[in-house]
């Protein structure tokens, strides 16, 4: 863990982190309990286990940088500066959730905050991000435009299309890759042909780089480098960072295509327990740390309760904004 | 009045708004130097006027070409995404339907996705099957879709416009055999041609005829040959089929008592099915005759002249199709 030496060198800034990751896990942690009581009507796609990737690389990103994610978001949303209160309305279909209900936890957006949206759609992201992008451009901006997917994205076409397309244009985007091995249910090197991930984005002379997802401090330290290139006119970049998804697919995934003690083995490497015990022996205490974590507890509880209290959204906001002309109370 | 072709109309048209909103830019296949595509001149000088960031010339990359618009969109411009054909487009379906159609609604109204698609829509002598297609009614079905298909180089500028100032995302269909059609144009006026309303072609107390795209000239022909029969046809250009003008085809039917819809998509789902069922489900006491349709048959365009011609809605058959509903008509009334 040496790169977090010089990456978190003030321990202020990392703890600011360590309570993201905290926030994260809680979040992720507390949807899938609502969604095994009953209590959240869609699918939640837990990101347990990966919550150093978005941290570290969103430490990095300013409020008017552009951020878009994919199915497995909450944790992206939340380290750009999204409300997880309004998010969990979100996920529970209630008012005052951050698209109203309409979206749920696959539409997370927050336009606020420079988070252009969750996605449904694998790879859809890619293509959007490089449009953005362009816009940005055309219109003189100092923006950076930043894209979540995850390793089984990177066999989709788009993906492709889109890396041409922004080493072509010279694009300002960090696309990061959070290899969490599993693609839905399918571990990914099973479906993966050649030497990996870096050596397909290299192909198309994008420098990229690959690191330990579970290592705070590492993602953190690459993300600096990467972001800090594409800013001074670099064009794009690619992080891959290695991670493991320790929930299923979905929340119900009964993890039947998993070998026996397989989660277990990873657990001893994911990213919170790792970063306290890197934070503790840098100089924060054992108690800080715990109030960090008890704090995030408390936070996201109270996000579940106002969203159990929250009202369904009214149904007559069923048919706003579909579309200005011939929408659906049209009438000719 | 200039006399300028439908694709030059369209190109000024868009020139035009590019020098009114500093924010309308152009991206698409080959359209700095084959200006859009080899048989046109759509985007002719637009690079030299406004330079390479704001006509891009993309690569082969139709999913890309779409989502970039999306994105571009969503960070505050108003994008024009050419894919050359309906039948490349469908290569970036996925990015029109499942994020530009749906991203203002399922994000809670928090954004808007301002994008034109333009793309060349139908036959035209000898294409084949992927090169021909008229699925503008897979366009009509999905929420969120404007869907334009205009017919006259006038509309086409002035749609176009419309269009690209709409804030949301619109479906621009271009009929290929329109490209060089020809028409007097006053560009003396900004000539913005509202969404959603349609055009009388010829007016007539017989029998209504709504049709779209290059189908509005075609009936036009079809009404002068019906005319010299006796029959009156009023022929109502819809110009948007989402949304489509209802009460401009109602007021007419409610004139004329007939209906025949013609279009040269396959018939089976078609948008001709759309205006034929609500003319029937809401004036259904009004008409004196059962509503007629015309299509193509449920066939993939073959390539060979004569099998083609087998598949295309002509004159003929709209001029058939009229005199049989004006016949039926005739019978009905002595029966009831």
């Amino acid at each position: 863990m040496g790169n977090e030496n010089t990456a978190s060198a003030s321990i202020g800034r990392a703890l600011a982190l360590f309570r993201t990751m905290c926030l994260i896990r809680e979040f992720e942690e507390r949807c899938a309990e609502e969604k095994a009581r009953g209590t959240v009507p869609g699918l939640v796609h837990q990101s347990t286990g990966q919550e150093a990737v978005p941290t570290g690389i969103c430490a990095h990103l300013r409020r008017e940088d552009y951020l878009f994610s994919n199915h497995r978001g909450h944790g992206h949303a939340i380290a750009k500066g999204a409300d997880p209160a309004a998010m969990m309305k979100e996920i529970f279909g209630r008012q005052g959730g951050t698209c109203g209900g309409k979206g749920g936890s696959m539409h997370i957006a927050d336009f606020s905050v420079g988070m252009l949206g969750a996605n449904g759609i694998l790879a859809d992201g890619l293509t959007m991000a490089v449009g953005a992008a362009q816009a940005v451009s055309l219109k003189g901006e100092n923006r950076l435009v930043c894209c979540f997917v995850g390793d089984g994205t990177t066999n989709r076409g788009p993906f492709f299309e889109a890396l041409n397309w922004a080493q072509v244009f010279r694009l300002p985007v960090l696309f990061a890759c959070e290899d969490n091995t599993y693609a839905s249910t399918t571990r990914t090197d099973e479906v993966f042909a050649g030497p990996g991930v870096v050596a397909r984005v290299a192909s198309f002379g994008i420098e990229a780089a690959s690191v330990d997802g579970n290592d705070l401090g590492a993602v953190d330290a690459a993300a600096g480098r990467l972001i800090a290139q594409i800013r001074s006119g670099g064009g794009p970049r690619f992080l891959h960072a290695r991670t493991y998804r320790i929930r299923g697919h979905i929340s119900s995934d009964p993890l039947n295509y998993r070998r026996a003690g397989e989660t277990e083995t990873h657990m001893a490497t994911e990213p919170i327990a790792r970063y306290q015990k890197w934070l503790i022996e840098n100089g924060a205490s054992e108690t800080d740390c715990s109030a960090i974590r008890a704090e995030a507890r408390a936070l996201i509880e109270r996000a579940v309760a106002e969203s159990m209290a929250a009202p369904f959204p009214d149904t007559n906001t069923a048919w706003t904004d579909v579309q200005d002309i011939g929408g659906p109370q049209w009438n000719g | 009045m200039e006399r300028v072709s439908y694709a030059e109309a369209v190109r000024r048209g868009l020139a035009e708004e590019m020098r009114r909103d500093p924010l309308v830019w152009a991206l698409g296949e080959d359209l700095s130097r084959a200006h859009g595509s080899t048989s046109s001149t759509q985007y002719c000088g637009l690079i030299d006027e406004f330079g390479p960031k704001r006509v891009v010339d993309t690569p082969i990359s139709e999913s890309t070409i779409m989502g970039a618009a999306v994105g571009a969109a969503l960070a505050g411009t108003r994008p024009v995404a050419e894919l050359r054909n309906v039948d490349f487009g469908l290569c970036a379906i996925d990015e029109l339907v499942n994020q530009a159609a749906k991203i203002r609604y399922m994000f809670g109204g928090q954004a808007r996705v301002p994008l034109v698609t333009r793309q060349g829509l139908g036959l035209k002598r000898s294409l084949g099957s992927q090169h021909t297609q008229s699925n503008e009614v897979w366009f009509v079905h999905t929420p969120g879709l404007v869907v334009v298909a205009p017919a006259t180089p006038g509309d086409g500028r002035g749609l176009l416009k419309a269009s690209i100032r709409c804030d949301d995302p619109v479906v621009f269909l271009e009929h290929k055999e329109l490209w060089a059609t020809e028409g007097d144009v006053d560009f003396s006026d900004d000539g913005i041609v509202p969404l959603g309303r349609a055009r009388t072609v010829t007016s007539g107390t017989d029998l209504t005829l709504v049709v779209w795209s290059r189908m509005a000239i075609v009936a036009e022909h079809a009404a002068t040959q019906l005319s010299a029969l006796g029959v009156s046809a009023e022929v109502i250009d819809l110009r948007t089929l989402w949304p489509w003008d209802r009460e401009a085809v109602f007021r007419s039917v409610r004139k004329t008592g007939r209906l025949l819809v013609a279009q040269e998509s396959v018939l089976v789902g078609g948008f001709a099915n759309e205006v034929a069922a609500e003319v029937s489900e809401r004036l259904h006491n009004t008409l004196v005759a059962p509503v007629r349709r015309l299509g193509a048959p449920r066939i993939p365009m073959p390539y060979s002249p004569p099998l083609e011609d087998e598949c295309r809605i002509e004159c003929r058959h709209v001029v058939e199709a009229a005199l049989s509903l004006v016949q039926n008509d005739r019978s009905r009334k002595e029966t009831t």
